[in-house]
């Protein structure tokens, strides 16, 4: 068998179908943190917390209402992204225009609340929810057992951030998003509800993160405190695609998925701290990031 | 005049400290302080409901001992054992807390002994694992009561080689938690005729172990042994079903596994595991009866740590009852002369390094099928002797055993 310094190609191939499977989850995380600051200059620190509260929300609405897999991938995004809006129209609005610092801390300290209460109603040990039926087993794939749900993650993640880029960047909706944050006096000159733009908007981010928080639920533990391990490195994704470039966003997650994957064979105990590396190397030579606008 | 006042009080103070550390009860208060994990990863296994056992049973004892009233306090070590450090410095020091009660994270435990040591004060450790507590971290101030690394590792791992699981590739929590117990499982499997053929260490904590999982399937090992805890524990065993791992003929071992981590898991996505535990709800009339007294407080089952610091907690108290003293040695003496036998442990014994010996248990999970509750998951499939699961004193490093 061909080998790469002393591993199968098999096992590499394996691994890189992982990799760009946990990039697609990293991609949906840093494109809605993306779309949050890219248009509203928002440092979402409430991120990990949305994607967690998207994940909780399917298996409560299972549990208590019997809410079948499809409805609450589509249902819980909705639901999150409402509560977003409601935090944005409450309390993130009434620190618009102040220096990040402040929305970073707001909504830090909305993530602990959030959090701090689901685990004293719901604990720690994560809540059981089972795999749909449809995506039971998998399939050989000669190098690798695929389970049919990881090959679900991919399609759905990619068409969700497609369909995001193509939204914000060639839909006339998406002129008015860009436009409104660039002057939204002018836009609204125009007669277009600004702030209603802007509560949209952080909605839309939002319900990103809750669709992953979704799409997580059936392989991974959930639990109230699954947002907080994800959401620092979620940012170096974002950071090292450059703050606030859509496509950057994800063609980075998906980078970086993969480089993460390769490290868990080579040498595991690193694979936590890669990704920063990768940051602390791209801002030197690239401080605006790998598909920023130089400032 | 106020200094010689303050001078007169303080020698006062501490001529009566004095005086009842001999054989009265300090302050006419037996202080009971409970320190755990009551927010983080090990919140469940101990955190607000072992607050809940400790406070059964000094219910159960009377609420008062030999005429002293029984306090408690609690605190959240957040899983710091700075933070648990000065916590606990601050009980000793101004409080007068006379029983540190909980102890999850070994590494805490580990901390906060030495103050315990410094201080002269007792504390009985329910939560930790690591086998190092009663070994070469060992005080004549505290007693690990529920279990450890040790018995884990010699009841899991040497029923597996017997039943021909030959070789063994183990996934370890790269912390000190995890090293302790791949040595212990990598010494296990060596004993008995096996062979570890790979180790690889993830990172503390990892969601995603579908790589890792990988990485086990092509190791074509006959065991994949997984030496962490908690939520690591958890998603790696969800992972590898959906891999497939036990249906290509690999067995899974999980090497520490809570009651609360295996509820979460259902039997659907663990059964077939199996697993070492001091303790288990369902074993007989006595723990059932208990048990059913907890859920009605709790509103879950007991894990095997609740139920530890509920007997632990009785112990005690007997023995402060007992000498008529609350001195951490004069009890720590009498707890080591009186065999336990109540619903967590029989014939249980308390040896010189602070080891509480009893009987562990070789666990399998139930199938959907054999479960009839949300919680009714194991099945005993053996009594481990207390002498064979733990570790033997001719091999202990503990300064106290080595000394005679």
């Amino acid at each position: 068998m061909t080998e790469i310094l002393g591993v199968p190609v098999a096992v590499l191939s394996g691994q890189l179908m992982l990799g760009i499977i946990n990039g697609s989850f990293y991609a949906l995380l840093s494109l809605g943190l993306a779309v949050i600051f890219g248009l509203l200059k928002i440092i979402n620190f409430a991120h990990g917390a949305m994607y967690m509260l998207g994940a909780m929300c399917t298996v409560l609405m299972f549990d208590a209402f019997g809410v079948n897999y499809w409805v609450a991938l589509f249902l819980a995004p909705v639901v999150v992204g409402c509560f977003g809006i409601v935090l944005e129209y409450f309390l993130l609005r009434r620190i618009a225009g102040q220096d990040h610092i402040y929305s970073l801390l707001l909504t830090f300290g909305i993530a602990l609340i959030l959090q701090g209460v689901l685990i004293n109603i719901y604990g720690v040990s994560g809540l059981r929810y089972s795999m749909p039926e449809v995506f039971r087993g998998g399939m050989n794939l000669g190098f690798m057992f695929l389970p049919y749900y990881r090959a679900w993650v991919i399609v759905a993640a990619l068409l969700v951030c497609f369909g995001t880029w193509f939204m914000i960047e060639k839909t006339r909706l998406g002129s008015y998003l860009r436009a409104g944050t660039e002057d939204s006096q002018l836009m609204q000159g125009f007669g277009i509800n600004v702030p209603l733009l802007i509560s949209l908007t952080y909605g839309f981010g939002v319900m990103l993160a809750a669709f992953a928080g979704a799409l997580a639920a059936p392989i991974y533990s959930v639990s109230p405190v699954m947002g907080s391990n994800i959401l620092i490195v979620v940012f170096a994704v974002v950071v090292i695609g450059g703050m606030g470039s859509i496509a950057g966003a994800v063609i980075t997650g998906l980078m970086m998925g993969v480089v993460e994957g390769f490290t868990k064979v080579f040498y595991p105990e690193g694979s936590a701290a890669v990704i920063f590396l990768v940051m602390v190397v791209v801002l030197l030579i690239r401080p605006s990031g790998l598909f920023g606008k130089e400032a | 005049m106020t200094i010689t006042k303050k001078l007169l009080t303080s020698a006062i103070a501490s001529a009566m400290l004095v005086g009842g550390a001999q054989a009265e009860i300090s302050n006419d208060t037996v202080k009971i302080g409970y320190l755990a994990d009551m927010s983080g990863t090990y919140r469940d296994l101990a955190g607000p409901n072992g607050l809940t056992a400790l406070e059964m049973a000094i219910a159960d004892f009377g609420g008062t001992v030999n005429g002293a009233k029984i306090e408690v306090v609690s605190a959240d070590d957040r899983n710091s054992p700075d933070s648990a450090s000065s916590t606990v410095r601050r009980w000793v020091e101004n409080e007068n807390v006379d029983l540190v009660a909980g102890l999850v994270a070994s590494s805490v435990t580990i901390a906060v002994s030495n103050i315990l040591e410094e201080n002269n004060r007792l504390g009985i450790v329910s939560g930790s694992a690591a086998s190092s507590i009663t070994n070469e971290h060992c005080t004549p101030n505290h007693i690990h009561y529920v279990y450890d690394t040790y018995p884990l590792a010699n009841g899991t791992a040497s029923a597996i080689v017997k039943e021909g699981g030959e070789t063994w590739f183990i996934l370890t929590a790269d912390y000190a938690f995890g090293h302790a117990l791949e040595n212990d499982v990598t010494r296990v499997v060596e004993e008995n005729g096996g062979e570890v053929i790979e180790t690889v260490r993830h990172p503390f904590p990892t969601s995603d172990f579908s790589s890792f999982i990988l990485q086990a399937q092509s190791s074509g090992a006959d065991v994949v042994a997984l030496a962490n805890a908690g939520a690591d524990t958890t998603n790696a065993i969800t992972t590898a079903g959906e891999f497939g791992l036990t249906q290509s003929g690999q067995t899974l071992a999980a090497l520490l596994l809570f009651l609360t981590d295996v509820h979460a898991l259902g039997a659907q996505s663990a059964q077939g595991i199996q697993l070492t535990t001091g303790w288990y709800w369902d074993m007989n009339e006595e723990t059932r009866e208990w048990s059913d007294r907890f859920m009605e407080e709790a509103g879950v089952r007991p894990t095997m740590v609740h139920a530890g610091i509920y007997s632990s907690t009785i112990q005690y108290l007997n023995a402060v009852k007992a000498t008529g003293s609350d001195d951490s040695q004069t009890v720590r003496k009498q707890m080591m002369d009186t065999p336990i036998n109540d619903m967590f442990a029989k014939n249980g014994i308390i040896r010189e390094d602070g080891r509480m010996v009893h009987d562990m248990y070789l666990a399998e999970v139930k199938t959907p099928e054999e479960s009839e509750s949300e919680w009714d998951l194991y099945e005993i499939v053996r009594t481990i002797p207390g002498e064979e699961a733990y570790r033997p004193l001719s091999e202990s490093k503990c300064k106290l055993v080595t000394q005679n």
